[in-house]
């Protein structure tokens, strides 16, 4: 088929591919803008969807996102990118069209990680939660009134539903393989709160074990769950919350420095080739981009949330259309928002590989406070359990690579004590080259 | 309830990173906005036509900037 001439081409109608979309237009470029989404719908915002959309409170199609310049775009949604040849500067979709672009603005996100398929994924009953169609099929299961509800995962989002159902009144059991929910991400120190969370919400907490697979009944509807300690639990609903993989699929054989880990991007967010060499015409933004932070030093991260999808894709957008003289760099701390359990998380920063924490205002007893991240003697990350007002002044520290911990002085707080944050060792052992690292929401 | 074919649909997000529980939007617009807990903010996304005023107060009264309000035609996912 012949390609169609479709000017700048935006790979995934997301919030990062919107924001991106927005930029391009702000910035004066009046060719043509061409935005290419997997799914069926406008771009919607998903941190609703673990909350408002299972709770009921919203509708799943009201989290479309509002659309913040004239685009005067062409949408081709519902029909994903399935190959790029930039030799031909050619974009393929899934039906068969191919798009001619100028250039590329890398945008796919990342997909749920399913539950594999060998044991038991292929059951009724068993849910992922990443998109909007999820949020609305999970919802639907949840008002024709489950037996009894399982999470696998205590990450963000699978601590976020355990929230939510037990909100709702639904019994519910969450296994997750550390000895605290949250533990990759902000360390069993921090996590131990939310074990008591869960707990006092009347959810059950299996830590320490995971599920290794799960069984059906006859009709092909889960029913119980095998786990690693021999144990079972009956069970009629699962959402499976095992994090995500990049959705770089369509890029297999571009020749770029593509994986389920991300694309890899220079400081500019210019994706790179296999050689390593910057390619003048495609950007990458969002969950889908790794790219080096100097910040911690230069380690190739994934930033899974919500305000990097914002400005890098603002960053990128100006970079696509600046000279290859004045490409700049794109400076981020990363951060995220979470509520469960009624407590405001908010973090600043990458706690990862951090090796103390102190909590610097307020108390775990009181599910109210404020606590830094250190390593090296640095103060790296910040994370706030409904003291988010605090949090600007840690996060202008972490920025300038304060010493940890940054402030101990603080009135309410004279002496500071220093923990051991509890972070789970790396999931697989550290190959000889540095790995893509992600931060996960 | 959406309003009939033709006429404006409301869209907000609310850059939850920037926002601080001021709560001042809730005070301009109590319909569409609330705190809930100490400082989580709840808000609707798609709110009806009809409070369009109030949820531009809303967007100026915010000490942080961080609520976005498109004004845009009610055409649901149309491409």
């Amino acid at each position: 088929m012949t390609p169609v001439p479709a000017g700048i081409v935006v790979v995934g109608a997301s919030l990062a591919g919107l924001r991106g979309a927005e930029a391009l237009r702000r910035a004066g470029y009046d060719g043509p803008l061409t935005l290419v989404g997997a799914e069926p719908h406008r771009p919607y915002d998903r941190p609703p969807l673990s909350k408002h959309v299972l709770a009921g409170e919203l509708a799943a199609d009201a989290t479309r996102l509002p659309e913040l310049a004239d685009l005067g775009a062409r949408w081709r949604l519902g029909s994903p990118a399935v190959a790029l040849d930039r030799a031909a500067r050619t974009l393929r979709l899934a039906d068969g069209s191919a798009l001619a672009y100028e250039a590329l603005l890398i945008a796919t996100g990342a997909e749920a990680r399913p539950w594999p398929a060998e044991t038991g994924g292929g059951l009724a009953g068993i849910f992922t939660l990443r998109g909007r169609d999820d949020a609305a099929a999970l919802r639907d299961a949840l008002v024709a009134g489950p037996r009894q509800v399982l999470i696998v995962g205590g990450g963000l989002i699978g601590c976020e539903a355990a929230s939510c159902l037990r909100d709702l009144g639904l019994p519910v059991t969450l296994v997750d393989p550390n000895s605290a929910p949250l533990a990759r991400g902000l360390g069993t120190f921090v996590g131990g709160v939310i074990a008591e969370c869960l707990r006092a919400s009347g959810a059950t907490f299996r830590p320490g074990t995971t599920v290794r697979a799960f069984e059906g009944d006859a009709a092909g509807h889960v029913a119980r769950a095998r786990l690693a300690d021999g144990s079972t639990i009956e069970t009629n609903l699962v959402i499976a919350a095992l994090g995500a993989t990049r959705a770089t699929g369509w890029l297999r054989g571009a020749g770029l420095r593509a994986d389920a880990g991300g694309v890899t991007c220079d400081a500019a967010c210019r994706v790179l080739d296999a050689e390593g060499a910057p390619c003048p015409d495609i950007y990458a933004a969002g969950d889908v981009a790794r790219w080096p932070i100097p910040l911690y030093d230069n380690r190739l991260i994934a930033v899974e949330h919500w305000g990097n999808a914002v400005e890098q894709a603002a960053h990128a957008a100006r970079n696509m259309l600046a000279g290859p003289g004045d490409q700049r760099p794109y400076a981020h701390l990363p951060a995220f928002w979470s509520s469960q359990f009624g407590i405001n998380i908010k973090l600043v920063g990458l706690p990862e590989g951090a090796d103390s924490v102190a909590v610097v205002q307020g108390s775990r007893a009181s599910r109210r406070f404020l606590a830094v991240y250190g390593r090296g003697g640095r103060s790296v990350a910040a994370v706030s359990f409904d003291q988010a007002r605090w949090l600007p002044a840690y996060a202008e520290a972490v920025t300038a690579g304060d010493p940890f911990p940054p402030i101990t002085d603080a009135t309410d707080r004279p002496r500071v004590e220093i923990a051991a944050p509890g972070f789970p060792p790396p999931r697989r052992p550290a190959p000889t080259r540095p790995p893509a690292e992600t931060v996960h929401v | 309830m959406k309003p009939a074919s033709g006429t404006a649909a409301l869209r907000v997000v609310v850059d939850l990173n920037r926002c601080q529980g001021y709560a001042q939007c809730c005070y301009a617009a109590p319909d569409a906005f609330a705190i809930r807990g100490h400082e989580i903010l709840f808000y609707d996304p798609a709110p009806p036509a009809d409070r369009r005023d109030a949820i531009e107060r809303a967007v100026q009264a915010c000490p942080v900037r961080a609520i976005s309000l498109q004004v845009g035609p009610d055409d649901g996912d149309a491409p």
